[in-house]
């Protein structure tokens, strides 16, 4: 073991929703070397997407703000934490409730943070109203049995096929 | 996004050819209804064939497409949704109101 963690990369951007594929490609790419299932490449990218939207439209509101993501790899876990220096969300228990939404005129379904409770192993959530939030999710990589060909016909490894 | 209005059964068929996120709902929002406003089809059926990812944003702009059309006496449709797609929009329980269907 040479240190607390194997990998880990920085990424820096500003709030713009175009940065959402940027960021969520980023992250998977990272991800790739711990050689997951497309499947769960798909529940990575969606929890990141869901992440940085919320920093674009709760955080920032659409003003312009940078938004930081600071992946690492330990074993076979990624962890992933994205944060923002917006405004902070006013009660977080709320904000983690299926279809709660604090801007229901922006067709906003309320499951952001739902989504990625369910597609990650792990969701903290830090915030200060008035200087930001910052998102740290874990996912769990399963090492798949190489010979498992049920497995790997259903999963294909993503290393091995193109999408 | 393409689509295409079958006038004898009144089908407005809407190809996504996008990856759907916050940022390109405004865009597809814009262009559904502005089709379906000036078709008013019976039913719009929405092709997900070519969607690669789809985030929570998907199912607010699939239920603002419902209303739209519901408003105009319509009703919504999906086909060719795939798995991780799928699982998003059953989370959601939007299923119950707008099914995912064969594609014919």
């Amino acid at each position: 073991m040479k240190g607390l963690y194997e990998n880990e990369m920085k990424l820096e951007f500003l709030s713009k929703s175009n940065n959402e594929a940027f960021a969520r490609i980023t992250v998977a790419a990272f991800a790739a070397q711990l050689d997951p299932t497309i499947e769960e490449l798909a529940d990575i990218k969606t929890a990141i997407s869901e992440a940085v939207t919320n920093s674009i439209i709760h955080g920032y509101e659409n003003k312009e703000g940078k938004i930081k993501i600071i992946a690492k790899i330990f074993a076979n876990t990624i962890e992933v934490e994205i944060s923002d220096a917006g405004k902070g969300i006013e009660n977080v228990e709320m904000a983690r409730k299926p279809l709660y939404t604090s801007k229901p005129n922006l067709e906003r379904s309320g499951m952001g943070f739902t989504i990625m409770e369910s597609f990650m192993d792990e969701v903290h959530i830090e915030s200060v109203l008035g200087l930001g939030t910052k998102v740290t999710m874990k996912k769990v990589i399963e090492k798949q049995d190489e010979f498992d060909d049920n497995k790997r016909s259903r999963n294909c490894r993503s290393r091995n096929c193109i999408n | 996004m393409e689509s295409e209005f079958l006038k004898e059964d009144k089908l407005l068929l809407i190809k996504i050819t996008e990856e759907i996120d916050h940022h390109s709902t405004e865009k597809i929002r814009r262009m559904a209804d502005n089709e379906i406003t000036r078709y008013m089809p019976r039913k719009v059926l929405f092709d997900f064939g070519k969607v690669s990812f789809m985030d929570s944003a998907g199912i607010g702009m699939i239920i603002g497409r419902y209303k739209t059309a519901n408003m105009l006496g319509g009703t919504v449709e999906m086909t060719n949704v795939k798995p991780s797609i799928q699982k998003i929009f059953e989370m959601s329980g939007v299923l119950k109101i707008i099914p995912v269907v064969k594609s014919a």
